[in-house]
């Protein structure tokens, strides 16, 4: 780092997130103001235009790339037409001790006199809720599933690499061409085309402006600057805010800021899941690299501050506080931008280059929260790349995540994507595969595969509050076989996707309606050029996921069942039921027995594996290749995140042994502690289910320090993941720690604030974890060498 | 088809020999070093490990136990009682594998089944199949015929010895071994009886019997303070494994106390109860002594 991103990275690190209400008392004003006036999209890019044009401006000491999302860093807007908090929500936020938000009398008071009284009834999220049906309603808080949209707007794209060839002028220029082709004899949807043309064309105008008010800020303070250098920064700051994005970038400099005001205006304009990624990033600003070098305007110092600088404007920005179970099962600071390394280019070939390594040195020096980084790790990617990923592994932050880049490929193209658009695409999010540039490619929601055995163990009833919220299998006494049991469960997840099926097209066309994106419409093919919204299938492809949560779990389970009730006979399932009911109270010989004489998922067991075979098949087979309304297609994802916690919390004893309230399996990941024969048994295990039926999985692994010390360990290290790859793993991330430390930052906190782990799909603080949390990262096996 | 004792078979196995391996440890070993990290591969039998710490004090294995009546007190049996035929009632009954059998007669089909599920990981890492023990020349007809089907399978083969074996044998092993990992402990062959039970005539005369028709052997010292690192023990083995064409590389293996625990959970004694680790420095002087005499050294596996 140079003194100035020392200094830059301190202060984002020292600034204490906070709330801020300039977005809510802008964007109520302009509603007041302007309801009913404009179609619905050029309501939404009026309003966009309204929050650029008045926002307040921030521009700190030794900035080189500008724009804040709120007035300060760390400063975070509300999104009150998706979700209005309500004032005992902002009192929690300002109170709770974990991934807490200030929140000061003003915003009490603005939201109390005028953001609340108007958008009480009015936003997304009270809408979607007088709509959904009881039964998604009964399911939903039974926590058979989660609902991505109930606060939060669809979002889960990155940014291909039109932008670094075009300006916004050229892609206003787009968006006249298709207006002026409109046919409104023989199309019916002209006008709702034309509607959403303009609005695009309004968001153009409006992240103009946006920059160009910097441009006139940064000249301002250049005139008022008396240190000669400082002054000679900010002239050329406000040169690049005139130039980008009005017209394509140049250079180096202009090509990260033209990004960051795409960012900017994206989590902006709404507040999307996985806030913005600009994916690809050491292929994109590989030519303005070279070029720099080549005409003497940039050293690699040069780019390296710049990047820095751009690195720590992701940290800047922690995501929009959720409340209710969304914040249960997602209480992160993290938003989620998943920046790729390496990976393939367009036409198949390796992507990586010297900015790949450039950006993991950056990483692994600046070790920030965010943005998150993976390697794309194909085939073709030198081994040079993973093992220098490898040694930033092994400091412990947890980051960067591999992905498997053939697979990736693979997955697309079973979507039905083009090879082009496949490779040009990656992996965001935590760990979901999408065309970037050309997709919505959207997480609907957590789904409870264990809740599910759990409810047709009780034939249908929830036993946690005694309500009949599924379909009655039958007595499971009556169960002549296991094969008898696996049908009903099947016959009860049939149920519970349909509910969230039904569940998820409402809210999708709810959004498609009310709460259209104007701004990512621009960016994402092919919205221009069919004039429909991001959110109203106008992207080329448009897939959506539904994430099961408790695969090894439920493996386990079903193993015991099998294995005690229909193998043995040692006990009745209604035998097994009732210890379950009293949570192995009095009973842990048996609760011990079905821990370690049941075989398990992890450890190349075909016993346990092809059970866990049998759970995804039927998942696959409920979920996938259903249409969603926006022309695109469902997909099963294997993610938690760590919504494993919560839905373990609403969850009874398991026959897996697992105690009532404890959090579930993660990922793809075995049962924390299940996997006894050590890595390569459990990447083996992990294998046999076939990932490129996914839209992504994630696999968690703990190692040891020990055993990655050497050259000859980073050897076996790397030798390690690409085994897993060749067996078309999609993903795995690692944590090097060991249990020794993080005891050690749970007794004393305030000594390891910087410690970072993997928690599933992303990194978060270890010390900003709830206990359960804290405990279970350190349960997770450690895989020590031998 | 030959069957054989096998008390481990490791998966991911990284310190024995190049590579990701599979180690698979065969039951028995003429030795009886006062060090020993596996005292569980010792005896020839099959044996009860007790681990206290596990268990629950349920009493299912007494329940199990068809000599239970005989056996004094209540309660959990002891790891060893007079009456013991190791049938393996007790270890199937207990819930919490508090109780386990060091031990188990397979074949060898049995035993490469479980070793080709990690071929993905050897064929990309260059590593393979390690047969060590106790000392798996032991079983010899067991060991080549393990080593034939490895061979058979494409793998690449190593055999982890103590060198005390009939030549016999290890010679006719020598052709399906493509990697010996071979313990020097001492020279001097009084010491080396003392602490491991035998004289070292026939283990030296056996590596050098090797040396003659094996081309890859990496030689293997354990550094045991006080024991086997006064003046000049280190630089005997290192003059000695200099004068032999075969050697690749010499491995250090500093002691550690895992053996203890294990000896415990056998109901053995502990003799070295009190020895501390070597220190770093320790380390790397015997480093140094072995580098002095040309040798490509390393610590650890």
């Amino acid at each position: 780092m140079t003194p100035r991103t020392e200094r830059l990275r301190r202060a984002s690190l020292d600034a204490a997130p906070a709330l801020t209400c300039e977005r809510a008392r802008l964007v109520t004003e302009f509603y007041q103001a302007h309801e009913g006036r404009f179609s619905v999209p050029v309501m939404r890019a009026q309003c966009f235009l309204h929050l650029c044009q008045h926002k307040t401006l921030h521009l700190g000491d030794g900035e080189l790339i500008v724009g804040e999302r709120g007035p300060r860093p760390k400063a975070v807007p509300t999104f009150p037409e998706l979700t209005c908090h309500s004032l005992d929500d902002l009192r929690i936020l300002d109170s709770r001790p974990k991934t807490h938000y200030a929140v000061d009398e003003e915003c009490l008071r603005v939201y109390a006199e005028r953001v609340i009284p108007y958008w009480r009834g009015r936003t997304m999220r009270d809408r979607l809720f007088a709509e959904l049906p009881p039964d998604w309603r009964e399911a939903y808080e039974a926590g058979m599933f989660t609902e991505f949209m109930e606060q939060r707007a669809p979002g889960h794209t990155v940014l291909d690499d039109k932008i670094y060839g075009k300006g916004m002028l050229d892609f206003k220029r787009d968006i006249a061409a298709a207006i002026e082709a409109l046919d409104f004899t023989n199309d019916p949807k002209a006008y709702a085309r034309r509607e959403a043309l303009k609005s695009f064309d309004i968001a153009c105008d409006a992240v103009i402006l946006f920059a160009e008010r910097h441009a006139r800020l940064a000249r301002d303070q250049a005139a008022r600057e008396v240190r000669p250098e400082r002054k000679a920064e900010l002239l050329k700051i406000a040169g690049v805010c005139e130039r980008v994005p009005r017209h394509a970038p140049r250079d180096f400099h202009e090509a990260l800021q033209y990004y960051w005001w795409c960012h900017l205006a994206v989590i902006t304009e709404l507040n999307g899941w996985d806030a913005f990624n600009p994916g690809h990033l050491d292929q994109h600003l590989l030519p303005f690299y070279r070029k720099g070098l080549a005409d003497g305007t940039l050293t690699p110092e040069q780019a390296r501050e710049l990047l820095e600088c751009f690195f720590i404007k992701f940290n800047n920005h922690p995501a929009p506080p959720k409340v209710g179970v969304t914040a249960a099962e997602s209480g992160t600071y993290t938003d989620f931008a998943n920046i790729n390394l390496g990976g393939l280019l367009r036409d198949g070939r390796d992507g990586s280059n010297e900015l790949s390594h450039m950006l993991l040195d950056i990483v692994e020096e600046m070790h920030l929260l965010q943005p998150s980084t993976n390697l794309q790790l194909s085939r073709k990617t030198p081994d040079a790349l993973l093992k220098h990923t490898l040694r930033v592994l092994r400091k412990g932050y947890g980051f960067p995540s591999i992905f498997n880049a053939d697979a990736a490929v693979q997955e697309q193209l079973r979507q039905g994507k083009t090879p082009e658009d496949a490779r040009a695409g990656g992996c965001s999010g935590c760990v979901e595969v999408g065309a970037f540039g050309k997709e919505a490619y959207i997480l609907t929601g957590y789904f409870n595969l264990v809740k599910v055995l759990e409810i047709t163990l009780h034939n249908g009833v929830d036993p946690r509050t005694g309500r009949k919220i599924g379909v009655e299998t039958g007595d499971p006494d009556g169960f002549e076989s296991f094969e008898e049991l696996f049908e009903a469960f099947r016959r009860q997840l049939r149920h519970f996707v349909g509910i969230k099926l039904r569940g998820n097209q409402l809210i999708e066309q709810m959004y498609a309606a009310h709460m259209p994106a104007p701004f990512l419409s621009v960016l994402i093919d092919d919205c221009i050029a069919t004039g429909r919204d991001y959110n109203d299938g106008g992207p080329r492809y448009n897939n959506t996921f539904i994430q099961m949560v408790g695969l090894g779990s439920l493996t386990d389970s079903f193993s015991a069942l099998r294995e005690t009730v229909f193998d043995t006979g040692a006990l009745t399932v209604s035998a097994l039921v009732e210890v379950l009911g009293k949570d192995f109270e009095g009973h842990e010989p048996l609760r011990q027995r079905l821990v370690h004489k049941t075989p398990r998922y992890g450890n190349d067991d075909d016993r346990a594996d092809g059970l866990m075979r049998r759970v995804f098949q039927a998942c696959f087979e409920e979920v996938d290749g259903r249409p969603n309304s926006k022309g695109g297609r469902y997909c099963v994802e294997m993610l938690p995140t760590t919504c494993h916690v919560y839905f373990g919390s609403v969850t009874g004893a398991m026959p897996d042994g697992r105690r009532a309230g404890l959090p579930l399996s993660e990922g793809i990941s075995p049962v924390q502690g299940a996997d006894r024969h050590g890595p390569t048994a459990v990447f083996k295990s992990a294998a046999k289910m076939d990932h490129i039926k996914t839209g992504g999985t994630l696999l968690n692994m703990k190692l040891a320090p020990s055993l990655v010390a050497t050259v000859d360990g980073i050897d076996k290290w790397a030798h390690l993941v690409r085994g897993y790859f060749k067996m078309d793993g999609h993903h795995v991330q690692f944590n090097v720690v060991t249990a020794d430390t993080l005891r050690a930052a749970q007794a004393h906190p305030e000594q390891h604030r910087d410690l970072i782990v993997r928690v599933a799909g992303y990194s978060d603080y270890f010390c900003d974890l709830s206990r359960e949390l804290q405990e279970e990262i350190i349960a997770r096996t450690e895989h020590e060498g031998f | 088809m030959e069957r054989g004792l096998v008390f481990n078979i490791q998966k991911f196995s990284v310190h024995d020999g190049p590579g990701i391996r599979t180690t698979v440890f065969l039951k028995g070993c003429p030795l009886r070093c006062a060090w020993c990290h596996n005292p569980e591969g010792r005896s020839p039998e099959r044996e009860i490990l007790f681990n206290e710490d596990r268990c629950l004090g349920c009493g299912q294995c007494r329940e199990a136990c068809p000599h239970a009546a005989q056996v004094p007190g209540r309660g959990p049996l002891p790891v060893r009682h007079d009456f013991c035929q190791l049938c393996g009632a007790c270890v199937a009954a207990c819930p919490t594998e508090a109780r386990q059998m060091a031990g188990r007669e397979r074949t060898v089909a049995e035993v490469m089944a479980e070793v080709v599920q990690d071929r993905v990981f050897y064929e990309d890492s260059g590593g393979g199949v390690t047969f060590s023990g106790g000392e798996p020349l032991m079983q010899p007809g067991f060991l080549k015929a393990l080593l034939e089907a490895s061979v058979a399978e494409g793998l690449h083969t190593a055999v982890d010895t103590c060198g005390y074996a009939g030549r016999e044998d290890l010679l006719a092993v020598a052709p399906w071994t493509g990697l010996f990992l071979f313990d020097v402990k001492l020279m001097d062959s009084e010491r080396h009886r003392r602490y491991t039970g035998v004289p070292n005539a026939t283990i030296l005369d056996n590596l050098r019997a090797l040396d003659r028709v094996h081309d890859r052997v990496w030689v293997r010292v354990p550094l045991i303070p006080g024991l086997n690192d006064q003046p000049g023990d280190l630089e005997a083995i290192a003059r000695f494994a200099a004068s032999l064409r075969a050697v690749r590389q010499v491995n250090l293996l500093p002691y550690h106390k895992s053996g203890l625990q294990k000896s415990r959970r056998l109901g053995q004694s502990t003799p070295l109860e009190g020895l501390a680790p070597p220190s770093p420095e320790q380390v790397a002087a015997a480093v140094d002594v072995f580098r002095a005499f040309g040798h490509a050294t390393f610590v650890g596996g």
